[in-house]
């Protein structure tokens, strides 16, 4: 793992993998987002600002990335559970369980969402008992959040189970045996090796549910300045054949989840290298 | 760019395309959301028909969606040979910014192209327990009112315009009381779904609301599915008549040479058998005849058209849908 880019590898075939990844990556991805910045290119600066700074599209920003900030805490914490369940122990059952995770990725999202409002609504299974208490869940910020949790799940499981399952129990026995807790150990040797799959993966999980769509506009009820996400807004602006304007949201989306993708990526690498470190 | 937006389409377009190059007398039929049981019979009748009259067979390949995303597609490039969508707004959408037909495609067919027409009703729970019986106790605080959301429904807006329609038509109406009116309206309204589908499921399945605006044939279709026994119908003492309009799509069929059996297909609407099947649909037929004919299905009630009162889908677009507008308003201070 000493590869660093100024190095001559010694695999051949740099030239032409580079080649490969970067074509496939402009035709995946860069010819599409240029469409995107075209489109945006028909409107004048202040059209641009006057649409992607309106009211109601900086109150959708707000719950979008509020609610999205929070799936992926949430994930973080419990996707960190499950997948140390199902690494370090065994039980009847355990392979479903492992399967059950998978389940939100393969789901078409619009079901997902359906189903979600038919638990959570005020008839529903969970809904009923919570209404009563004064949490309303569907059709409010909650509702929003909880879908979101529901789909980016598997992200953080996925990419700290690998994590966890490399890290050598010798490690965590020889800090039992140098004197220090279960809760030393826990902190100073565990959570040191894996927090980069951590970050990788409620990243991951935070980016899927900037631009999720499906399963949140059931849930969600998109009231205006309540309840609207922006990429809600995006559809309403091509229904009205705004693609000009749809686009302009949209980019401004999508440099905020870039920048700060990037900001998670150096975090990921700054809490790395710590790692390194410290191991 | 051209290529790039192509490029694009075909990507998104790669399913429905192999279909429709294989067939010869193949149309395709891009409609919206609630007609498709109406459509899905129609089709058989009209095939039947065309067989009979040039012995050729005709294969009809429908689409459903809502109206202005469907109006969407057609501009991006879904070879639709007709357009039969919820409003005139919507395919006149598809002439100006398409450029896909002529201005003048809603003075080719009777009736302002519409065969059918509907109005906007509501539907309470079996009982009707807050005893609504007219737009004004909608507006009474405490009752729960679902409709979707105008900016991506088309039936919503239909809903929207009945309502402002109804308060500025009462005596001593105007447009501030209107406005008035349709903004107390939309304070009880809890859930805004994308679309009229949406929101019978929020107010049938999920159990929201006292009660639901709704497209006529949409109310009767689910007092069928659901049971007379859980919900009603009330129809209000006045309300829009909706008229849904078809058009063949010029481009498309002069391409790929099927106008014949497209207006035929739209002609075919008109005719006796077709009007029936309309009533039967639960759609208000044009035919003197089919009218009598199911005139006890559909009660009395007072109509006013978007061309009196909003003068006209370009109008009534702009001043309360388009960003900015009165709808958008109404949530915002």
């Amino acid at each position: 793992m000493r590869m660093t880019g100024k190095q001559y590898s010694v695999l051949p075939g740099f030239g032409l993998t580079l080649g490969c990844a970067l074509l496939y990556l402009s035709l995946i991805v860069l010819v599409p987002l240029s469409a995107l910045f075209f489109k945006t290119a028909t409107l004048t600066w202040t059209q641009f600002w006057s649409t992607v700074s309106s009211e109601r599209v900086l109150a959708s920003y707000q719950l979008t990335f509020g609610a999205s900030l929070a799936a992926a805490a949430v994930n973080v914490v419990f996707g960190f559970v499950v997948a140390w369940t199902l690494v370090r122990y065994d039980f009847p059952g355990k392979r479903l369980i492992d399967a059950l995770v998978d389940l939100p990725f393969a789901l078409p999202t619009a079901v997902s969402g359906i189903a979600l409002t038919a638990i959570y609504s005020a008839n529903g299974w969970i809904g009923q008992y919570l209404e009563p208490l004064g949490i309303k869940t569907a059709f409010s910020p909650l509702g929003v959040a909880i879908a979101l949790t529901f789909i980016g799940l598997p992200f953080v499981v996925r990419t700290v189970q690998p994590a966890l399952a490399d890290l050598e129990l010798e490690a965590e026995e020889a800090a039992a045996s140098l004197g220090a807790t279960r809760g030393q150990t826990f902190r100073r040797v565990i959570v040191p090796s894996i927090l980069p799959a951590l970050v990788t993966g409620g990243s991951l999980a935070f980016a899927r549910a900037l631009g999720e769509y499906g399963s949140v506009v059931f849930i969600s009820g998109n009231m205006p300045m309540k309840t609207e996400i922006t990429s809600l807004l995006i559809m309403t602006k091509l229904e009205q054949y705004d693609y000009a304007g749809a686009t302009a949201i949209a980019i401004v989306m999508l440099l905020a989840s870039f920048v700060l993708l990037l900001l998670i990526n150096g975090l990921q690498w700054w809490s790395g290298q710590r790692a390194r470190e410290v191991v | 760019m051209k290529a790039l937006q192509t490029l694009l389409l075909a990507t998104a377009l790669a399913l429905p395309l192999p279909a429709l190059a294989i067939a010869q007398a193949e149309i395709l039929n891009v409609s919206y959301d609630p007609t498709r049981e109406f459509y899905r019979d129609y089709n058989q009748i009209f095939a039947r028909h065309w067989k009979q009259k040039t012995g050729a067979a005709v294969t009809i390949q429908q689409s459903h969606g809502g109206s202005s995303k469907q109006a969407r597609s057609v501009i991006d490039g879904l070879k639709a040979d007709v357009v039969t969508l919820a409003l005139a707004y919507d395919i006149d959408a598809v002439g100006e910014k398409g450029g896909l037909l002529s201005v003048d495609w809603q003075s080719r067919l009777p009736h302002n192209s519409s065969p059918y027409t509907s109005t906007i009703v509501f539907l309470v729970r079996k009982g009707n327990p807050k005893a609504l019986r007219d737009w004004d106790d909608l507006v009474r605080p405490g009752v729960s009112v679902i409709t979707p959301n105008p900016k991506t429904s088309g039936g919503a807006r239909w809903n929207y315009l009945a309502a402002w329609g109804y308060a500025l038509r009462r005596p001593q109406g105007n447009e501030a009381r209107a406005r008035e009116f349709v903004t107390a309206l939309f304070k009880n309204v809890p859930v805004l779904d994308s679309g009229a589908r949406g929101s019978t499921t929020t107010f049938v399945q999920r159990g929201l609301g006292d009660v639901l605006i709704s497209w006529e044939n949409e109310a009767f279709l689910a007092v069928k599915e659901f049971g007379a026994d859980r919900l009603e119908i009330v129809v209000p003492s006045a309300s829009i008549l909706a008229e849904p309009p078809v058009a063949v799509v010029d481009k498309v069929v002069d391409r790929r040479g099927t106008r014949k059996v497209a207006e035929a297909y739209l002609e075919y609407l008109y005719s006796a058998e077709g009007q029936d099947l309309i009533g039967k649909h639960f759609y208000r037929p044009r035919l003197a005849e089919a009218v009598k004919k199911y005139e006890r299905q559909f009660p009395k009630i007072t109509l006013f058209t978007i061309d009196e009162v909003f003068g006209g889908w370009p109008k009534a677009q702009k001043a309360h849908f388009d960003d900015g507008g009165i709808f958008d308003r109404i949530y915002l201070r």
